[in-house]
């Protein structure tokens, strides 16, 4: 079943054109990938889905319903949640208050404050600190649980490792195996390839707005990958 | 001793100052919305208590009953249909609009009501004061006024700190599109942000229009006060609100002391004098 289906989508910042048509599927409870150097639209085909830059009803099509006009908190009811860029918790609050944070999407489901800190047990002696003093990682950590809290059927994953360790990164793309275990459908965006093509079934390479490449990761030429990334 | 009767009158002066700059501080703190109209919105409050005096012969503390939900309705209303629309601009859109609005309720006030002075009659309490040994005198109704800052101040931290509500309000302060993106209807809570501050807008109107009188355009020199008070206090502060209150009604009492004329002079001079020392208040942005 087809759960998110982009159907040429184009996004803009002021007159600047971000995005080019772009026709995207995502079945459920797979995971896939969106690849592509800085600047390819990734992040903008992200914000597009979730709602923070408006497009046309019928470009974005989730589950049947035409979404592109919704605002973002009318898509986070409906079941689709974003963990940003650069994690975005609010400085201002405990770890615990932004995971509650989550849950103010009503939605119920399979996550609650107990299995987030069985997700990520770390979290939950740093539970009453301020977000601000965590480590990177662990902001990263509460960033995907909080989105988690919202009980997502669709999520969205901006740069998990972006600043990251690499052996915290993979720690967090371990418990990824967790959280589509619960039926959640993910996907990925990455500038590091080789971790986004490892956790996902298929992927899509961007390159400046278009999609540049897509197919299967099982027995995909990397170097064909490569030369779609950069465009050669 | 006169000097310590001074500084309780000019401590305890602090408390309307708080309930004035509470509303101010709660619009700037959660909307970014510096709001122009907020001394006069404080005025109207006053009116609306007045009118109920006239239609149902209460006194205007029972008043108060009838000002509070008609000044939450009309804050919610007023950020719905209007100040939401201004703030994907930036700073001035809101200047401009608050400043309109402020115009509008002086001038509607001036053809309603004509340019006298009012006041609220709320009868012996207004000049009832405890006697303590040494000469000490403490007037009740300020105290009473204090009394209902300091938990109005209480319960807007318990808010804030302790609901979900309140969660939800400090988050949108910090980061408003990332609220967004978590589930939170921004607009709706903006709405329901002034909303709440007008109620606290409601009871400063009340109980200032008991203590002294009020016309039509005495709003600005209410806004200008509850600026003070707030900057003084630090942003983001509530408890700071108190204490930047507290600190003009102090410097206002001793200006008053030296010289009648120099009341709020003086006030104003302590505030500079705050701001040169320490630019961004007392307590800026606590976790208090």
């Amino acid at each position: 079943m087809t759960l998110l289906r982009t159907q040429n989508l184009s996004a803009f910042y002021g007159d600047f054109q971000a995005l080019f048509g772009i026709n995207v599927t995502v079945e459920q409870g797979e995971t896939v990938a969106i690849i592509g150097a800085n600047g390819a639209g990734k992040t903008t085909f992200l914000r597009a889905v979730a709602g923070a830059i408006e497009s046309a009803p019928e470009m974005v099509v989730f589950d049947g319903q035409p979404i592109g006009d919704r605002t973002p908190h009318e898509i986070v009811r409906l079941g689709i949640a974003m963990v940003p860029e650069g994690r975005r918790l609010f400085p201002s609050l405990s770890v615990e208050e932004n995971l509650l944070l989550g849950t103010h999407s009503e939605r119920t489901g399979p996550w609650n404050l107990k299995r987030i800190y069985e997700l990520f047990p770390r979290l939950y002696d740093l539970r009453h600190l301020p977000a601000p003093s965590l480590s990177g990682g662990q902001q990263q950590m509460a960033a995907v649980g909080r989105s988690l809290m919202s009980n997502p059927r669709l999520l969205l994953c901006d740069e998990l490792s972006l600043g990251l360790a690499p052996v915290v990164i993979r720690d967090i793309y371990q418990c990824l195996g967790a959280i589509t275990a619960e039926g959640a459908t993910v996907v990925l965006v990455e500038q590091d390839i080789n971790r986004a093509l490892d956790a996902s079934a298929r992927f899509y390479c961007f390159q400046e707005g278009h999609l540049a490449l897509t197919a299967p990761v099982k027995g995909f030429d990397r170097a064909a990958i490569t030369a779609a990334y950069f465009g050669v | 001793m006169d000097w310590i009767n001074i500084l309780i009158q000019g401590g305890l002066l602090g408390g309307f100052y708080a309930l004035f700059a509470i509303g101010l501080s709660m619009s700037f703190g959660i909307m970014r919305l510096v709001n122009i109209a907020h001394g006069d919105l404080i005025v109207l409050a006053a009116y609306v208590g007045l009118v109920a005096t006239w239609y149902t012969g209460l006194d205007p503390f029972s008043t108060l009953a009838i000002v509070v939900p008609v000044m939450f309705a009309l804050g919610y209303a007023l950020q719905r249909g209007l100040l939401n629309q201004t703030l994907s601009g930036g700073l001035l859109p809101p200047l401009l609009v608050t400043f309109g609005i402020s115009i509008i309720i002086q001038n509607g006030l001036l053809q309603g009501f004509g340019a006298y002075d009012h006041r609220l009659q709320e009868g012996s309490i207004e000049t009832a004061s405890l006697h303590f040994p040494g000469g000490l005198s403490v007037g009740v109704y300020p105290l009473v006024v204090f009394a209902v800052a300091t938990l109005a101040i209480a319960s807007l931290q318990f808010l804030f700190y302790r609901t979900r509500l309140g969660r939800a309000f400090r988050a949108v302060s910090d980061d408003a599109d990332t609220a967004e993106l978590m589930g939170i209807d921004n607009l709706k809570l903006y709405a329901l942000a002034l909303g709440i501050a007008m109620i606290f807008t409601a009871l400063a109107g009340v109980l200032f229009g008991i203590r002294t009188i009020f016309a039509p355009l005495s709003g600005p020199i209410r806004l200008i006060l509850a600026f003070e008070a707030v900057i003084i206090g630090g942003l983001g502060s509530m408890w700071g609100t108190l204490v930047g209150g507290m600190v003009l009604g102090l410097a206002q009492a001793v200006g008053a002391a030296l010289d009648p004329t120099w009341q709020i002079l003086a006030g104003h001079l302590a505030f500079l004098a705050i701001l040169i020392v320490r630019p961004s208040g007392l307590f800026p942005r606590t976790r208090d």
